[in-house]
C-alpha cells in the first residue's frame, strides 16, 4: 500500500517550481499529462518502445514513461511546452516546422526534446551524431530525412542552413 | 477543373503545414489530449480464444463492483458493422462466436483505471473452443470449420478476371517465367495509439465522439447503425490524428464500444488503447502469396500475365473484397499489358482482420511483378530500364480492364533515377556485397466510384466570408498529417488571389463541416482539391461582381492578384480585398457562403465487369526508384545505403509536403521489405510492441534523393494527382533487385530478414554443391 500513498514531490518543470501529489510508483508521464495537464508529452507505446514521451531531466533526454515522478524531486524536468520563447517557436521548433520535420506531429515533441538534448551539449552535430541521438525515437511519417534536415538547420550545419 | 494561371503565388510553393506550429509547440490536441473532465475510464475485455463458441459471459460480479458504471457485452449490440455495405459481418463485441484472439467480448466503464481493470478480471467466460486456422491453406482445407456460415471454403471472395487472349500471349513470348512470391502480413504502426472520447448527453439523447479516425463520415454511419440513433443526434469530431496509413479508414470496434459504453453509463467515457491493443485492432496488409507468370519477347515487350493471389484476410471482411480486387486491377495501369488472367482468393483465418494499408492491394503484387520482370530482364540480357521503357503506356489511354490513364510521367521518372543514381556506371560494378536495383510502381488518386453511393458529389467544400475579411474553409476532409488542410488553403488562396493566411481551415466536425468520405485511397488532393477550386471560383465570382461595380468595369475584365482587384489594363490602385469584401457583403446581404463540389464523371468509374469499379480512378501517380544496398554475407544484414526516387504527382501543389510523402512512402516500403512482419503463435500476437514489431529507426534509414515529375493531369486540381502512396510498392522489388546485383541471389520472400537471407544463402550453397556433385558423377 505504501506505493499507492501519494506524497508531495517538489520539482522544477520548465523553469518553474511545482509541487505535485504522486505515489511512489507514479510515472512522470502520468504526472505530466494527467495531474499537470501538460499533454504535449505523448504516449505512443506500453513502455520504453517509441520515444514519444522524451523529456529532458537536468538537460538529459529521458523517457517519461520509464521515469517515476519521485525520482524527479529536486530535479529540472523540461517538456516541449517549455521550449517556446514567449509563445514563439524556438529555433529548433521553427526548423521542424519549416522543414516539415513534423507530419502527423505525434512523435514530434519527443523528437524535438531528444534533439534539444543533443544540441545543448553538441551545438554543431554531424549527421552521425544526430542519428545516434534520435535513435530511440520512432517516426512513422517522414522516413527521418526531413527530421535530420531540421536538426541540421537549427544547428546551422545543414547543406542549405538558414543564415 | 485544371486551373492554369500565369502566376503561381501560392500553389507550387513549398509551404509549411498551416497546423504545423501547434505540433512543434506541443499544443496540438490529439484524442488522448482532449480535456475529459470527469470522464469514466473505458476498458475492453478481449478474447483469449482464437475460435470459440460463446456459451455465457457472466458480468454479475463486475457490475457489482463499486465504481463500475456500465458493463456491456455482445448482447448489447445486435448490429453488424463494416466499411463495405456488401460485407458487414463484424459485431462491435463478439456474439455467439469469437473468431480471433484479441476480439472484444465485453467492456467496462468505471470511475478509474484500476476499477475498470479489476472489473474486467471479474467477468467469467464460458466457451466451447473450435479449431483455429492461422494460414490461408489451413482455412481452405476441405474439412475446415467455417468461420462464417455463409462463406464456404472460408473464402471471403474469389475473383476471376480475364482480359485479352492470355494463351496466345504466352505462345507469342520468347521467354516465359513463373514464380511464387510471399509477403508477410504487416501493420501500420501509426504512432498515435487508438482511442476515443465519447460524450453522451442522456437528457437530449445526443452523442459526440472524438476519435483517432481517417473517416469521420464512416464512423458516423456505423455509430448510427449500431446504436440505432438518428444521425442528427450524433456529432463526429476528428481532432489532430497521429498518422493513419490506412489503419483508420473504417470504423473500428473500439469506437462503437466506447459509444455503447457512454450511452449505457449515460456519461462521458474515455477509451485509451495500449500499443498491444492497437496492434490487435490491426487492419494491416494481409499475408499474401502471389503465383505469377509473365511472358516477354526478346526485346522485352510484355505479352501476357497470369497471376494467382491468395490473401489471408483475418477473421472479418473489412475492406477484404476491395483489397483482393485491387490486387488484380492494379496489375494494369502501369505498363502495356495485352493479356491478363487474374485469380484472387481472399481467405478468412482466426487472426485480427486485415484492411487497407498504404498502397492498398497493389503492393505485394507489384513486388512480385517487378521482381519477376527484373529476373527475366537479366535472363534476356536486357537492362531493367530498357525493359520498362519497352512497355510504357501512352496517355491518354484506357487499359483492358477499363482504367483510364490521362497523364503519364513514368518515362521522366525513369530518366531521372537512372541518371541520378549513376545506374549505367555503377550497376554490377560496386563489388561483391554491394548492389543497385530498380523498380516502378503506381497508385490511384482516389476511387472514382465511392463505397457508399448516395448520389451526392464525391467532395463538397464551403467557403465563408464575413465582416472581418477572413475566409473560413469548411471541409470534412481529415488531415492526418499528410497536409490536406494546408493544400486546400493553398488552392483557395490561389484561386482567390489572396494571402494564404487569410484562409483558415475548419475540418472534420460533422456539426460544422460538409460531409467528406475520408482520407483514403489518396482521394483528398484530387477530389477535395477540385471541390476547393470550385468553391473558390464561386466566392471569387461574388467578389469580382462587387469589385466590378465599384471599379466601373465589366466583371469579366476583373482579376484579383496579391489581394487587389483590378480591371485588365488598368493602371489605377484598384480595389483592396478588404474593400471588395465589404462591397460584396453589402451587395449579397451579409455573410457569404460559397459552395464547391466535385464529382468523378461516370466514364472514369471503371469497367463493366464485376468488380470493375475497383482500381478505377481519374489519375494515376507514377514512380520509379533505384535502391543501393550493402549485404553482409556473415550476418545476413541488408543495409539500405541510398535511394533515388522520382514520382509523377501531376503537379506539386505543396512541393514540401510532396517530398515528405514520397520519402515517407519509400521508407515505409523499406520497413516492409527489410524487417516488418506480424507474428502469431497459434493466434496469439507476439509482435505487439514496437520492440518486437521492428519499424526502421533513424539509424537504419537511408538518405532519399528525390525528384518530382509534373505531368499536369488534365483533370487534377492545378494538374495534381496523388503523392502519398505511389512510391511505396516500388521499393520492395528495387531492394530484391539490388540484392541480386550485390550477391547474385534472388529473394522471393519478404521481409528479407537476416535469418531469411542466411537461409537462402545456405540453400544456394547446398544446391551448388549438389550440382557440382552431379556434374562430377556425370
Amino acid at each position: 500500500m505504501s506505493a499507492a500513498r501519494k506524497r508531495v514531490r517538489a520539482l522544477r518543470l520548465n523553469n518553474r517550481p511545482v509541487e505535485v501529489l504522486a505515489a511512489d510508483n507514479t510515472l512522470l508521464l502520468d504526472t505530466l499529462r494527467e495531474t499537470l495537464g501538460q499533454t504535449g508529452t505523448k504516449r505512443g507505446c506500453d513502455g520504453g518502445e517509441c520515444g514519444a514521451c522524451t523529456v529532458l531531466i537536468d538537460g538529459t533526454p529521458r523517457l517519461a514513461c520509464l521515469t517515476r515522478t519521485q525520482e524527479c524531486a529536486g530535479h529540472h524536468v523540461e517538456t516541449i511546452e517549455g521550449l517556446a520563447e514567449n509563445g514563439r517557436m524556438s529555433r529548433l521548433q521553427r526548423a521542424f516546422h519549416e522543414r516539415l520535420g513534423a507530419q502527423c506531429g505525434y512523435c514530434t515533441p519527443g523528437m524535438v526534446m531528444a534533439a534539444e538534448g543533443l544540441l545543448r551539449h553538441t551545438p554543431h552535430p554531424d549527421e552521425a551524431e544526430i542519428r545516434a541521438a534520435l535513435g530511440g525515437n520512432i517516426c512513422r511519417c517522414t522516413g527521418y530525412v526531413k527530421i535530420i534536415e531540421a536538426v541540421q538547420d537549427a544547428a546551422g550545419t545543414g547543406a542549405e542552413a538558414a543564415p | 477543373m485544371n486551373v492554369i494561371r500565369n502566376t503561381r503565388d501560392v500553389v507550387g510553393q513549398p509551404t509549411p503545414l498551416i497546423d504545423g506550429i501547434e505540433k512543434v509547440l506541443g499544443q496540438a490536441k490529439y484524442t488522448a489530449d482532449l480535456p475529459a473532465g470527469d470522464a469514466l475510464v473505458g476498458r475492453i475485455l478481449r478474447s483469449p480464444f482464437s475460435h470459440a463458441r460463446i456459451l455465457r459471459i457472466d458480468t454479475e460480479a463486475a457490475r457489482a463492483l463499486p465504481g463500475v458504471r456500465a458493463v456491456i457485452t455482445g448482447a448489447d449490440c445486435a448490429f453488424t458493422y463494416g466499411v463495405l455495405p456488401i460485407a458487414m459481418n463484424e459485431y462491435p463485441m463478439a456474439r455467439d462466436v469469437t473468431r480471433y484472439r484479441g476480439e472484444p467480448l465485453a467492456a467496462v466503464a468505471a470511475v478509474d483505471e484500476k476499477t475498470a481493470e479489476q472489473a474486467l478480471r471479474l467477468i467469467r467466460l464460458e466457451v466451447e473452443e473450435l479449431p483455429g486456422y492461422y494460414t490461408a491453406a489451413e482455412a481452405r482445407a476441405p474439412d475446415a470449420v467455417l468461420l462464417h456460415a455463409n462463406k464456404p471454403g472460408n473464402l471471403e471472395r474469389e475473383v476471376h478476371h480475364r482480359f485479352g487472349d492470355v494463351e496466345a500471349g504466352f505462345a507469342a513470348a520468347d521467354l516465359v517465367r513463373e514464380q511464387v512470391f510471399h509477403c508477410a502480413e504487416i501493420a501500420h504502426a501509426q504512432m498515435e495509439l487508438n482511442g476515443a472520447l465519447v460524450d453522451y448527453d442522456a437528457a437530449r439523447d445526443h452523442l459526440t465522439i472524438w476519435s483517432t479516425t481517417q473517416v469521420p463520415y464512416y464512423v458516423h454511419l456505423m455509430l448510427a447503425r449500431c446504436l440505432e440513433m438518428d444521425m442528427s443526434r450524433i456529432r463526429v469530431v476528428k481532432p489532430f490524428v497521429g498518422g493513419g496509413f490506412g489503419a483508420r479508414v473504417e470504423v473500428l470496434n473500439f469506437e462503437i464500444v466506447t459509444a455503447l459504453l457512454a450511452r449505457a453509463a449515460g456519461s462521458k467515457v474515455k477509451m485509451q488503447l495500449s500499443r498491444e491493443e492497437t496492434f490487435l485492432t490491426h487492419r494491416g496488409r494481409p499475408d499474401t502469396e502471389v503465383r505469377l507468370k509473365l511472358g516477354m519477347t526478346r526485346t522485352g515487350k510484355l505479352t501476357a500475365c497470369a497471376a494467382e493471389v491468395v490473401q489471408r484476410g483475418g477473421a472479418y471482411a473489412g475492406y477484404g473484397v476491395v483489397t483482393i480486387l485491387y490486387a488484380g486491377a492494379l496489375l494494369q495501369g502501369l505498363y502495356q499489358l495485352p493479356a491478363i488472367a487474374y485469380d484472387g482468393y481472399r481467405v478468412y483465418a482466426n487472426l485480427p482482420p486485415c484492411g487497407a494499408m498504404r498502397g492498398h492491394g497493389s503492393v505485394d503484387v507489384r513486388f512480385a511483378f517487378e521482381a519477376l520482370l527484373d529476373s527475366m530482364a537479366a535472363d534476356a540480357g536486357l537492362d531493367p530500364f530498357a525493359v520498362r521503357r519497352a512497355n510504357l503506356l501512352h496517355a491518354p489511354t484506357e487499359t483492358m480492364n477499363g482504367l483510364r490513364v490521362e497523364s503519364y510521367g513514368l518515362d521522366a521518372c525513369l530518366d531521372w533515377v537512372e541518371r541520378a543514381s549513376g545506374w549505367h556506371d555503377r550497376r554490377g560494378k560496386l563489388g561483391t556485397g554491394r548492389g543497385l536495383g530498380m523498380a516502378c510502381s503506381h497508385y490511384v488518386s482516389g476511387a472514382a466510384k465511392p463505397i457508399h453511393w448516395t448520389g451526392e458529389p464525391h467532395a463538397v467544400v464551403h467557403l465563408r466570408l464575413d465582416f472581418d475579411g477572413g475566409i473560413t474553409l469548411l471541409t470534412g476532409a481529415a488531415d492526418i498529417g499528410q497536409g490536406s488542410s494546408t493544400l486546400m488553403a493553398q488552392a483557395a488562396a490561389e484561386v482567390l488571389g489572396v494571402r494564404l493566411d487569410r484562409i483558415r481551415v475548419v475540418a472534420a466536425d460533422s456539426m460544422l463541416t460538409p460531409k467528406d468520405n475520408g482520407s483514403y485511397s489518396s482521394r483528398v488532393t484530387f477530389m477535395v482539391g477540385n471541390a476547393t477550386i470550385d468553391a473558390a471560383r464561386a466566392l471569387r465570382a461574388v467578389l469580382v461582381a462587387a469589385a466590378a461595380e465599384r471599379l466601373g468595369a465589366p466583371a469579366e475584365d476583373i482579376d484579383c492578384e496579391h489581394e487587389t482587384f483590378r480591371a485588365a489594363g488598368s493602371e489605377g490602385p484598384g480595389l483592396s480585398f478588404a474593400d471588395a469584401a465589404r462591397a460584396a457583403l453589402a451587395r449579397e446581404g451579409g455573410a457569404i457562403t460559397a459552395k464547391g463540389s466535385f464529382t468523378c464523371p461516370v466514364e472514369f468509374q471503371g469497367g463493366k465487369h464485376k468488380g470493375g469499379a475497383v482500381g478505377a480512378t481519374m489519375g494515376f501517380s507514377y514512380a520509379a526508384q533505384v535502391v543501393e544496398v550493402a549485404v553482409d554475407l556473415d550476418t545476413g544484414m541488408v543495409a539500405v545505403e541510398r535511394v533515388w526516387v522520382a514520382q509523377d504527382c501531376g503537379f506539386a501543389i505543396n512541393p514540401l509536403a510532396v517530398e515528405g510523402q514520397m520519402q515517407g512512402a519509400v521508407w515505409m516500403g523499406m520497413g516492409q521489405a527489410v524487417g516488418e512482419e506480424t507474428r502469431y503463435e497459434r493466434g496469439l500476437a507476439v509482435h505487439s510492441s514496437l520492440l518486437d514489431y521492428r519499424v526502421p529507426t533513424i539509424l537504419d534509414s537511408p538518405p532519399i534523393a528525390l525528384h518530382i515529375v509534373e505531368s499536369i493531369d488534365p483533370n487534377g486540381p492545378f494538374g495534381a494527382k496523388e503523392a502519398s502512396e505511389g512510391a511505396l510498392a516500388g521499393f520492395l522489388p528495387a531492394l530484391t533487385s539490388a540484392i541480386a546485383d550485390a550477391i547474385g541471389l534472388r529473394v522471393d520472400t519478404l521481409p528479407v530478414t537476416p535469418d531469411r537471407l542466411l537461409e537462402a544463402l545456405a540453400k544456394r550453397q547446398r544446391e551448388r554443391r549438389l550440382a557440382r556433385a552431379l556434374e562430377g558423377a556425370a
